[in-house]
């Protein structure tokens, strides 16, 4: 602060406590309504306070599933979303590094093809492409199935250009070092780039964590299989199941199970997750 | 660019790259280009049959007045999510920037709806808003208002812009945060010294000084708004009621996978390619020039 004004200092903490309020405002109706039972869910006013089913719900959503997907038990869901986000932001990783590698450390005939190809990738969301893609993921049997579900939404410009900006920055005397000690090009990508990239690998993979979890639209259609649900489709499943009377307590519990494994990784890892928003999208 | 030391030319840059580009051409340039070849073509919603024809699919769409409103509605939602996000984030970072005490805190509180899936948060607002038992329907209904989005074209809209909205806010608070504090504090103060309050100091200092943040984020939000609320507006409305909140992306999904029109959702598609191809290079052209002060 410079000078000393109680009145902007108490307008700025109202304005935020405020804030704060209407963001979490959605998230307590979510808790509450998770914790209370079919009973007291259709009668109104809703409640503003929570109840004591929390536990019996959660048991019910993992134990016996819910709505459409009755069969299909929160928990799978949850494990399909966790092994599809892990596949994704893994396999980002991997293959934009060693195209970021190979673009920077190469001379290699078609070098700049390459590198306009990949960034051409930048520029087509998967809303817009989306039955053409279907249609190359069903001719290869992919349907159904995690890879089917993660490899198309494997290659990443962003990445790709995020990691080739690391790289640049890595000065070049640590080449050369590496090369009078006779090391060879996977070598010295093994032992000094991606120690010296560590902390921007880890950044990326908060950010594709997320992504990889919330991914919606893509899951939806490729996946008929119930045994495939992730859990974030599966809430629109639940709620389809069930037009005329949601069963608005479980599908409130299948919400909140939904977005803690994000939610904890963002605050857990603020610090990265920052890092990573801020560098790979500038 | 390249290293000025570099390896020889070898097989090996050409594994590293592989993968990357199998990828990109199986499912992306493949894909793409197989929009722009059906949006040319007419085919009968079995597959059986399809005829070449040019540009009509264009053509009709371009006459259709049905599209032309779709246009304009995702011209209109993505205006307000967009103008609605921005300025409240751009008051909370501002006040989280002015206190002292309590950045960090406000920071973790504001950020994590970032985290929440798009129909997450929809199917969140829908519960809240639902016309029998949601809580503010109740309270509205207390205050003589009747909500109900399901018949009412307005209500419906307002509620999606709402979802998107909220969902927003923290990824702009973030780079107006961190914009903010990019800006040195001799600044600030030096402006103090001559007697400009808070209020002025925001807008003629620090507002302009985060006019490039102000701008990324438009860009980012109106692609945010065009193609990341598919799944707000397919859980809380599927674009009812009668088409009140039906969205571009929303209509290429729905024309091509439900109504089997494949001509005209690749046609489509392609409208929309081009709408994000132009939005990418608006941005990076003005990235490089940067304003300046």
């Amino acid at each position: 602060m410079i000078e000393k004004r109680p009145l902007a200092t108490w307008f700025s903490h109202t304005v935020l406590i405020l804030g704060v309020a209407v963001v979490a405002f959605p998230i307590w109706i979510t808790f509450v309504g998770a914790s209370h039972d079919a009973i007291r869910m259709p009668q109104v006013p809703l409640p503003l306070l929570p109840g004591d089913q929390f536990f019996i719900n959660l048991k019910a959503a993992f134990v016996e599933g819910v709505g459409n997907a009755k069969e299909q038990s929160v928990g799978i869901m949850m494990f399909n979303s966790l092994i599809m986000a892990l596949m994704i932001a893994g396999g980002k990783i991997a293959i934009s590094l060693l195209s970021a590698f190979a673009i920077v450390y190469f001379r290699f005939p078609f070098r700049m093809i390459f590198f306009w190809m990949i960034f051409i990738t930048l520029m087509l969301p998967v809303e817009v492409r989306i039955l053409p893609t279907f249609e190359v993921v069903a001719n290869l049997g992919m349907l159904n199935n995690y890879w089917g579900l993660t490899v198309p939404l494997i290659a990443s410009a962003t990445a790709t250009f995020m990691f080739r900006q690391v790289f640049l920055t890595v000065p070049d005397e640590l080449l050369e070092a590496a090369r009078i000690d006779g090391a060879g090009p996977m070598r010295f990508f093994k032992d000094i780039l991606l120690p010296v990239s560590r902390t921007n690998i880890a950044a990326l993979f908060v950010i594709l964590f997320i992504y990889g979890w919330n991914q919606y639209l893509w899951p939806l259609l490729i996946t008929t299989d119930k045994s495939m649900y992730t859990i974030v489709m599966g809430i629109k499943q639940m709620l389809e199941a069930a037009e005329e009377a949601p069963e608005w307590h479980l599908i409130m519990m299948t919400t909140l199970l939904a977005m803690i494994p994000p939610v904890l990784v963002v605050i857990g890892m603020q610090k990265l997750f920052i890092k990573g928003l801020t560098e790979t999208e500038k | 660019m390249i290293k000025r030391t570099h390896f020889k030319s070898s097989p090996l840059p050409y594994l590293l790259v592989a993968p990357q580009i199998l990828i990109t051409v199986a499912f992306f340039i493949w894909p793409a280009s197989q929009a722009v070849y059906q949006s040319m073509l007419l085919e009968d919603p079995f597959g059986l049959k399809s005829e070449f024809i040019w540009f009509e699919n264009y053509v009709l769409l371009f006459s259709d007045e049905i599209y032309f409103s779709t246009f304009l509605r995702t011209v209109v939602f993505s205006s307000l999510v967009a103008f609605l996000s921005l300025s409240i984030a751009l008051l909370l970072a501002a006040t989280a920037d002015h206190v002292v005490r309590g950045t960090r805190t406000y920071r973790t509180l504001l950020i994590w709806p970032y985290a929440v899936a798009p129909v997450v948060a929809g199917t969140i607002w829908m519960f809240i808003f639902d016309p029998t038992l949601g809580i503010v329907s109740y309270f509205l209904h207390g205050i003589g208002y009747e909500w109900n989005h399901r018949l009412n074209g307005n209500q419906a809209m307002a509620l999606i812009v709402l979802a998107a909205t909220w969902k927003q806010i923290s990824y702009n608070f973030l780079f107006f945060l961190a914009g903010m504090q990019a800006i040195p504090k001799s600044l600030i103060e030096a402006a103090a010294i001559d007697g400009a309050g808070p209020a002025r100091r925001f807008w003629t200092i620090i507002f302009p000084l985060i006019s490039p943040t102000t701008f990324f984020l438009m860009v980012m939000n109106i692609v945010y708004a065009f193609f990341e609320t598919l799944g707000i507006v397919h859980a809380v409305t599927k674009g009812g009621p009668a088409k009140a909140t039906e969205i571009l992306v929303y209509k290429v999904f729905n024309d091509g996978f439900i109504g089997l029109d494949l001509g005209g959702s690749a046609a489509q598609s392609v409208i929309l390619m081009l709408i994000v191809i132009t939005l990418t290079v608006i941005q990076f052209r003005y990235i490089e020039r940067k304003v300046e002060y």
